[in-house]
């Protein structure tokens, strides 16, 4: 049952008001998953913390050889940003897929990360780029890589009734680099996807010099395909060497059957098709 | 606990207390009264509830109340200035983009955000901005296409009318467009659906559900909830003074359940309470202990001896057999015969407005139920025998109503509030939540269809033998009247001497299944259009050839027998397709990717048919004003039917056609029992034939009339009289319509007449003659295109061809066929409502997909008119047919585009990806 519902006006306020009820406060931002949950009875919380109107949240910039993006900026500023398109397209395009525009106007970067769902795009394509999100508690900013970020399904390391996370940063592509995202679901848009797949890779004469690919949902976390990825890493930029990169993505990758997503198998059978055609968009093949 | 807030809301500055837990949507709706947002989920899936927020959509329902403070919030209802209708709402009206309207605001606002931002927007721009929001009715094209218009205009490009559809009719207002009466109160949020209603000292009422699918009550105690503080009452099944079941066909549907419950559908209890809050939580006090019984949930187990019975009298509900000629000899002269398996799946109407109902009482007991119902005269009926009272203390009023598509033919909130208006003597509202009526209202019965045809080596027909198995789920409803259709169109619109089938309605403890537009004829078109083409490619003919080869045509007979003596257009479409199919440029395409094109006919009875007694009334009146009112029973369910009585009314006077914002020369009231005459169900394509002709004849006796007078007056005999634009006409003179009216009120006469028309007789389907009065017929064509590496399928393009006799409203036809044609890609590819041990799967619009804007494909009308004599000006009816050829269309594309056959429906990428594999191996 929810009592209060507070705007604080900055990160410490926000981080005062969870501290002083102790448990039975909670982040909100755009609140497009939280409120259904806490309808159904899934969360509970006494009081709301909506951290949409603390500015220092909101934006995106280019600072220090990293991308930031403030964690209550939109699914739809995100990929409207003309400097996201450019140095993170997949960022763009995930952010793109996300819900529909009513979904996108309101549900953030951030709440989308802590909600930890392992097919959410905004997350799969963070984790392509090696992104680290930047996490305000009490004892100040700690950096969390993506990788580590999430837990389980649903569940991530950042506690929402004490901390909150305030951005996410990464690295932008140079000119030798490419990437993609595809997705696959029963329906254009407003479904979890049977499937999505995020790339970011890089070449030199040639060569693949970086190699980064997740997937979800096939695991209970967004998933990287390691094996295929060292693959990648100084093979020849070639319909061969991505054909064999996705054979092995669709080894290491172990999707669940799932009544609503399909069974297990078509679903790994597609890791191969998604990861393929996502190579080769990124590499400019396609 | 409330907090306050301040919000301004189409610029008018509101201060409130709201619960923190309160949606934007409710403080529109239960504060302020703004019933125009709609709430269609209340899980932010279907747009209905679209508002603006500050410059942008957002859906108001999953909007926290308390995040809109000091926030600036734009509405449906803030959208006309001055009552000068905004470029959307007109573009919208002017296209046919308003069917059931319960879409229409939150589409309007969602268009309203983009062209606010973009007055330039591509259509892909415009697709991805109406994305969020449902529609069912349109099939999406007129709504862009209006989205289109409205940007033009706002970018000062000046208005694009839309396009006139059809050939140009010699008559004034029918084939022309007549506007739908109802379209602007619609575009303006004003048009009021039974959960729009407010009244005061109103109570809420929720109803507990069966959670088991089959079970007996062991104990039901109620106590603890009547104690609850704001709870009213607390009913059951003792409360029930009269009849303790309902049903449409035969009663075998308790009120609330008693020994035991037969599906998760099954209401046991009732709660009447202060607020919806309170009635929930008091809901969750009430105690019933269940023993599970064995549950079946296949019709095939249900006919087992030792299944479980749901009802005493045993499963098999109804077996329909059909015998004609000697099938056994004709196989034997077969050159090929090809027998296969078919299965449908079960489908769900998934209309925007979930049901609704609100009843009231006076001081001498009468009862009044607003409800947004497809037949407002028998829940009069059957409210009154559950209360127990006599039938003229029930009024029902029929609200608009927000989509049905046959899922609102039987009971739902109309017994249930008006027996709580009884008992607590106040106003009463009961609102079903998605999920509710998801698990509540009977779907389309699942089906497996075994098929075996017979033909000669050129292509003719022989014989066809079919057993038919439909779920019928726990109670009756419709069941025998559907699979009987299912039965008697198994044979398609195809002449075949030698026919044999055999079709069992079968009870499970399944939800119910009952009406759904094309009433048993999609699931017999899938087998029968997928059997053509098979054996078209086993004889080496084409699609086109093997069925006109069979086409029944004037002159010839049903597979039942029915000799058919005019209004057969099937060749006439099958050529048409074959046309525009020609004249479409087909791109091949590389890669993983496979284009074709698919074909399917259809037929459908238009009219209850089989023996029935099938009329309609209707009532027309000048008023010394000038102006007609029609009042008739029947409903409109969105598709149009007040347009079209409208268009006949004004045909006969003489008027000339109007915009939808002009004032009309015709008003037109429909299905209130307490002031129209009983129209019969909204079914079976049938209004436009039936009241359609009601109100045609009425409409000509007021004339015969007037014209008396105006002879009279103008001393001229009196076939001598003309009617037109609003005057009776004779050699150069005329006299207005309301002074007509004025003596005939002072020669002591009405200008009113009642008729009530009674539809040519049919036979039974066991006897020989006229099973139906009118069929409609159809081709469709589809393109489709498929990725062979995910087996994803799109349709590109679908052409249509339909013979409806005669277009009364040419916009009205395309809009039947836009929407059926994506619908019908929906039962194709997208939509089924699982059910695991007779538990729903699917609980909302998360869980069951049927088509969102970016899911259509071009879609090309052609409008057919081979008219029937008994028709109103030829018309026959267009309301189910369009989405039955689509389907086979398609997977009949996917064949000859990929080599894959699909025998049960839905079409889906996993299967057809593993097929192909198969294929490959």
């Amino acid at each position: 049952m929810v009592e209060e519902y507070i705007f604080p006006q900055s990160i410490e306020e926000a981080l005062e008001i969870l501290e002083r009820y102790n448990g039975e406060a909670r982040i909100i931002a755009g609140g497009t998953d939280l409120v259904l949950q806490l309808r159904r009875g899934e969360v509970k919380a006494r009081v709301l913390v909506d951290i949409t109107r603390i500015p220092e949240l909101k934006g995106i910039k280019e600072e220090d050889g990293f991308i930031w993006v403030g964690a209550t900026t939109t699914h739809q500023e995100v990929a409207e940003s003309p400097l996201i398109q450019a140095k993170a397209g997949l960022l763009a395009k995930a952010c793109r897929s996300v819900g529909s525009l009513q979904i996108r106007n309101v549900g953030t970067i951030g709440g989308n990360l802590v909600n930890a769902m392992p097919a959410a795009d905004s997350a799969i394509a963070l984790a392509a780029l090696d992104a680290e999100v930047e996490v305000a508690g009490k004892e100040g900013i700690r950096w969390i890589p993506i990788t580590q970020f999430h837990e389980d399904v649903g569940k991530c390391c950042v506690n929402p009734c004490l901390e909150l996370v305030k951005g996410v940063r990464f690295r932008p592509l140079g000119e030798n680099e490419g990437s993609s995202f595809q997705r696959l679901a029963r329906r254009q848009a407003l479904i979890l996807p049977i499937l999505n797949v995020g790339v970011v890779v890089g070449w030199e004469e040639g060569k693949f010099s970086r190699a980064a690919i997740a997937i979800g949902p096939v695991a209970p976390v967004p998933f990287r395909a390691r094996k295929a990825e060292e693959y990648l890493k100084g093979s020849p930029v070639s319909p061969e060497s991505i054909e064999e990169a996705s054979r092995l993505a669709q080894e290491e990758a172990q999707p669940r059957s799932s009544l609503l997503r399909g069974s297990a198998e078509y679903r790994k059978d597609m890791v191969r098709v998604l990861v393929r055609r996502a190579l080769m968009e990124a590499a400019k093949l396609a | 606990m409330g907090s306050p807030i301040s919000l301004k809301v189409n610029g008018q500055l509101f201060q409130l207390e709201v619960d923190e837990e309160a949606s934007l949507l409710e403080v529109l709706r239960d504060y302020l009264h703004l019933t125009g947002t709609k709430k269609g989920c209340g899980e932010g899936l279907c747009g209905s509830c679209t508002v603006i927020v500050n410059g942008k959509a957002v859906r108001s329902c999953t909007y926290k109340a308390i995040k809109a403070n000091g926030a600036s919030v734009e509405t449906i209802e803030g959208l006309a200035k001055e009552g000068k209708l905004h470029p959307i709402q007109k573009a919208f009206i002017d296209y046919g983009a308003i069917q059931c309207g319960f879409c229409t605001p939150g589409m309007i606002m969602s268009a309203k955000a983009l062209l606010d931002q973009n007055p330039s927007p591509s259509d892909e721009e415009i697709v991805k901005a109406i994305q969020p929001n449902l529609c069912r009715c349109t099939g999406y094209s007129s709504i862009i296409k209006a989205i289109k218009a409205a940007a033009s205009e706002i970018r000062g490009d000046g208005y694009i009318p839309p396009a006139m559809p059809g050939r140009i009719s010699a008559l004034r207002v029918v084939g022309n467009n007549a506007p739908k009466p109802d379209a602007v109160l619609k575009a303006t949020g004003k048009a009021l659906y039974a959960a729009d209603l407010y009244f005061e000292g109103m109570l809420y009422a929720k109803v507990l559900r069966s959670p088991y699918p089959h079970a007996r009550i062991l104990r039901l105690d109620t106590s603890r909830a009547e104690s609850f503080p704001g709870v009213v009452a607390v009913l059951t099944a003792k409360d029930v003074p009269g009849d303790k079941n309902h049903g449409v066909v035969r009663k075998d549907w308790p009120v609330f359940a008693m020994d035991k419950v037969r599906y998760v559908g099954d209401a046991i209890a009732m709660v009447v309470a202060e607020s919806e809050k309170i009635a929930a939580q008091a809901l969750e006090l009430i105690e019933v202990d269940y023993e599970p019984l064995p549950v079946v949930t296949s019709p095939q187990e249900a006919l087992k001896p030792d299944a479980p019975k749901v009802h005493e009298g045993g499963n098999l509900l109804k077996h329909i057999s059909i015998r004609r000629g000697n099938v056994e000899e004709a196989f034997a002269q077969a050159d090929l015969v090809v027998e296969r398996v078919y299965h449908t799946p079960t489908y769900e109407h998934a209309f925007l407005e979930p049901e609704a109902g609100v009843a009231t009482i006076d001081q001498e007991g009468n009862i009044t139920v607003y409800v947004g119902s497809q037949i407002p005269f028998l829940d009069r009926r059957q409210i009154a025998e559950s209360l127990a009272i006599p039938e003229e203390k029930v009024r029902v009023i029929g609200t608009y109503i927000g989509g049905a598509f046959g899922g609102k033919e039987d009971i739902s909130v109309q017994i249930h509030v008006a027996l709580a208006a009884l008992k607590t003597g106040r106003p009463v509202k009961l609102v079903f939540s998605r999920e509710e009526s998801f698990r509540v209202h009977p779907k389309r019965h699942a089906t497996t269809i075994r098929l075996k045809t017979g033909a000669t080596k050129d292509g003719r027909l022989l014989a066809l033998e079919a057993e038919i198995y439909g779920d019928a789920g726990a109670y009756a409803s419709l069941s025998e009247h559907v699979m009987t259709r299912t039965a008697t169109h198994i044979s398609g619109p195809y002449q075949i001497p030698n026919v044999k089938v055999d079709c069992y309605a079968v009870y499970t403890n399944n939800p119910p299944s009952g009406a759904f537009r094309g009433f048993g004829v999609p699931q017999a078109a899938f087998a029968i259009e997928s059997q053509m083409d098979i054996m078209a490619e086993e004889l080496g003919l084409s699609p086109f050839e093997i069925r006109r080869i069979n086409a029944l045509r004037p002159g010839t007979k049903t597979a039942l027998g029915q000799l058919l003596e005019e209004s057969v257009g099937l060749l006439e479409t099958l050529d048409r397709v074959e046309e525009e199919v020609k004249r479409t440029e087909f791109i091949p395409v590389e890669g993983s990717k496979r284009r074709a094109w698919g074909i399917a006919c259809a037929m459908k009875n238009v009219g209850l048919g089989g023996g029935a007694a099938d009329k309609a009334g209707a009532e027309v009146e000048v008023t010394e004003e000038g102006s007609v009112i029609v009042r008739a029973g029947a409903a409109d369910l969105g598709g149009g039917l007040s347009g079209v009585v409208a268009a006949i009314a004004a045909e006969e006077f003489g008027f000339n056609s109007w915009k939808a914002w002009e004032t009309p020369p015709v008003r037109v009231i429909l299905a209130d029992t307490g002031s129209t005459l009983d129209g019969g169900p909204t079914t079976a394509s049938r209004q436009s034939f039936i009241t359609g002709n009601a109100v045609r004849i009425a409409a000509r006796q007021v004339k015969e009339l007037l014209a008396r007078i105006a002879a009279e007056e103008l001393d001229v005999s009196p076939d001598k009289v003309a009617f037109e634009g609003g005057f009776a006409k004779a050699e150069g003179k005329a006299i207005p319509l309301g002074e007509l009216a004025s003596i005939a009120r002072k020669q002591g006469q009405e200008a009113r007449a009642a008729c009530i028309y009674e539809a040519p007789a049919t036979v039974p389907i066991t006897q020989e003659g006229p099973h139906h009065f009118a069929f409609g017929f159809a081709t469709q064509a589809a393109l489709v295109e498929v990725d062979t590496e995910t087996g994803e399928v799109r349709v590109l393009k679908v052409i249509a061809a339909h013979d409806v006799g005669k277009a009364i409203s040419p916009l009205g036809v395309v809009g039947q066929i836009e929407g059926g044609v994506v619908m019908g890609i929906g039962l194709a590819l997208k939509e089924e409502f699982p059910l695991k041990d007779g538990v729903p799967l699917a609980r909302g619009f998360r869980d069951y997909h049927i088509p969102r804007a970016k899911d259509i494909p071009e879609i090309v009308p052609i409008i057919v008119e081979s008219p029937s004599s008994q028709g109103p000006f030829g018309a026959k009816g267009i309301g189910e047919i369009p989405s039955i050829p689509t389907p086979p269309a398609i997977v009949n594309a996917i064949y000859k585009a990929c080599g894959v056959r699909f025998y049960e429906l839905p079409v889906k990428s996993q299967i057809l990806r593993e097929k192909l594999c198969q294929k490959l191996t």
